[in-house]
């Protein structure tokens, strides 16, 4: 069985900018898949690679085994909900949903059917007849989903869907986008430069940075085992160790990855360091400590004492939770 | 505090702005009573009598209809090439970004910001220098210059305001070129089109500086107008004729006008 979508060796450069650069990339039938990054780390041109909007300069794409380089996005069996919904202002939300269908030829009532089905699917029976404008974001946002999956695409592209909606909002279309995928079965592409939200919702996570993928895993392994100090500081904003910084914790002289949720504060610890800065986040509060001029976050979930501003503390950390990237991370 | 301001104007203010205005278009109206004056050799005033007969012999004068014809022809032909060449031109501008591009939109522009006489004197000599004769075809390329611009500059307006996500969601969803100019940028982008269209319209109607340099032996309406005025005989067939101007240019600027009004309501919802 072919894989959904495959990159190999693809790069797209604009100019003397690698956009893309040499990926690698095979993205599983039916899985939630996420392209985490920075802005201007390649993630949504590779997103537009797949969706036919850009050509690569180089390399070879397959879409579920079929060439795809040279196929215009018309002839391409994936859709698209656009950062900025792309709704069409003159068109009505019935006639938006069905306008893929409209295309194919499909007859006027049966593809209003189908349309006022797909809203449904997406909590909005009986909107049709409104204009975009009438909507709120989140609304749009909706109908934007609806629009792509009427026309039952073998890829769903989603270029920061969520980017717009209001934090309550964004939670629940998480939730929502899920159930929605594990039901329909469709394979999800995703491309977002939150790390909460891709490690909430994908199977697997592509992290970009600079044209290039650094690392490809489950949210586990990206979060508990990152391969590099980039992957480790982007997602989850671990405490970065530098070999020298390592060797003085006790450990081999190798770039690592401490989480500040992993760091205990008191007791009879060996290592001492001053606080300088404590900032309430409710659930945790965020403890920077100063190990004699390296900086060292911190933290403490809700209910532990917290050290005064300035304190000298004593920390520890279970063994396990230091972990190694190798000399050249 | 609006109407404040109100009473305070000054009766003078308000006297001179009526001036003004009268002064603007009484001479209009002028020229409407005097289609119906029975005195054909001057224009004196108050008419000695008022008749109908102007229309009826203005309708049998076959140079007027000869005139309007032609008139009528170079006006649709511009204003169909100024649609095709303005549209494509507004697209390029505005959906994609190229080395050049600020140049050409200036260059575009340049033609209405130049003197009609200007254009006209330099598309007479290079007419000449090309060894094109002078026809209806010549005219209609001089009239198209300033055309194209009228009709570029309100569909690069609605094209700007127009998300570029919207083409590409079209061609996600499978429209090709063709479909998606039919189903979303023509609905987006009609209501510019026709007022576009309308002002090239009218503008070319009653061009007379452009013409004069890039016409033959023909006589466009204001051309045949600016003769008639010379001849002592049968003035007030000119100014029913102005009056026919008046209606034909002056409707389809007053349809423009209305039209991008509501279209600029109906792209305001978009956000």
């Amino acid at each position: 069985m072919p894989h959904a979508v495959t990159f190999q060796k693809v790069s797209r450069h604009f100019g003397n900018v690698r956009a893309v650069d040499a990926v690698d990339l095979e993205v599983e039938v039916g899985e939630f898949f996420a392209m985490l990054g920075p802005s201007g780390s390649g993630k949504t041109t590779c997103l537009r690679l797949i969706a036919g909007f850009e050509q690569p300069t180089a390399g070879h794409i397959e879409i579920f085994g079929e060439t795809a380089e040279g196929v215009p996005p018309y002839r391409r069996n994936v859709n698209t909900v656009f950062q900025d919904y792309a709704l069409f202002p003159h068109l009505n939300v019935a006639d938006n949903v069905a306008y893929g269908q409209m295309i194919r030829g499909v007859a006027k009532a049966e593809r209003l059917r189908d349309a006022e089905a797909a809203l449904e699917m997406v909590k909005l029976p009986g909107y049709g007849s409104r204009k975009p404008g009438q909507l709120s974001g989140g609304q749009r946002q909706r109908v934007a989903l609806a629009r792509a999956l009427v026309n039952k695409p073998k890829v769903l592209l989603l270029d920061e869907p969520l980017g717009a909606l209001d934090l309550k909002l964004r939670e629940q279309m998480q939730e929502e986008l899920k159930a929605l995928q594990r039901a329909l079965g469709i394979t999800f592409v995703f491309v977002t430069h939150d790390q909460g939200e891709a490690l909430s919702m994908a199977d697997r996570i592509a992290v970009f940075d600079h044209g290039k993928i650094m690392q490809t895993g489950t949210p586990e392994e990206i979060y508990r085992r990152p391969k590099t100090r980039f992957v480790a500081d982007f997602v989850g904003s671990s405490n970065v160790l530098s070999p020298d910084l390592t060797r003085r914790l006790g450990g081999p002289a190798e770039w690592a990855s401490l989480r500040p949720e992993d760091i205990r504060l008191g007791g009879e610890a060996r290592h001492e360091a001053q606080v300088t800065s404590l900032s309430f986040l409710g659930s945790a509060t965020r403890v920077t400590l100063d190990l004699a001029g390296e900086k060292l976050t911190v933290l403490l979930p809700a209910g532990t004492d917290v050290p005064a501003q300035g304190a000298s503390v004593r920390f520890s950390w279970d063994p396990s939770a230091l972990h190694l990237m190798g000399p050249q991370a | 505090m609006h109407s404040d301001r109100q009473s305070r104007t000054p009766m003078g203010l308000k006297i001179a702005a009526g001036l003004g205005l009268a002064f603007l278009h009484l001479p209009i109206l002028l020229i409407f009573l005097y289609a119906f004056t029975t005195e054909d050799k001057s224009y004196q005033f108050p008419p000695p009598g008022l008749t109908l007969k102007w229309f009826a012999v203005t309708w049998n004068r076959p140079d007027v209809w000869e005139a309007l014809g032609l008139s009528v022809r170079v006006a649709s032909i511009s204003t169909v090439v100024a649609l095709v060449l303005g549209t494509l031109c507004a697209a390029a501008i505005s959906q994609t970004r190229f080395f050049g591009r600020e140049t050409i939109s200036l260059l575009v522009i340049l033609p209405i910001a130049l003197p009609g006489i200007i254009t006209g004197i330099s598309l007479r000599s290079a007419f000449n220098l090309a060894e094109i004769p002078f026809s209806f075809w010549t005219i209609v390329l001089g009239h198209a210059t300033f055309c194209v611009v009228v009709v570029y500059n309100n569909a690069v307006a609605r094209f700007r305001r127009m998300s570029g996500s919207l083409i590409e969601a079209s061609m996600d969803l499978g429209a090709d070129g063709f479909q998606t100019f039919r189903y979303v940028i023509l609905p987006n982008i009609g209501t510019a089109l026709l007022a576009g269209g309308m002002l090239a319209f009218a503008l070319s109607f009653d061009e007379v500086i452009v013409t004069t340099f890039t016409a033959g032996q023909q006589s466009t309406l204001p051309i045949w107008m600016l003769q008639e005025l010379v001849r002592p005989r049968q003035r007030p067939v000119t100014n029913v004729v102005a009056m026919v101007v008046v209606l034909v240019t002056f409707l389809p600027i007053l349809a423009a006008y209305y039209l991008t009004r509501d279209g600029d309501q109906i792209s305001g919802q978009g956000k």
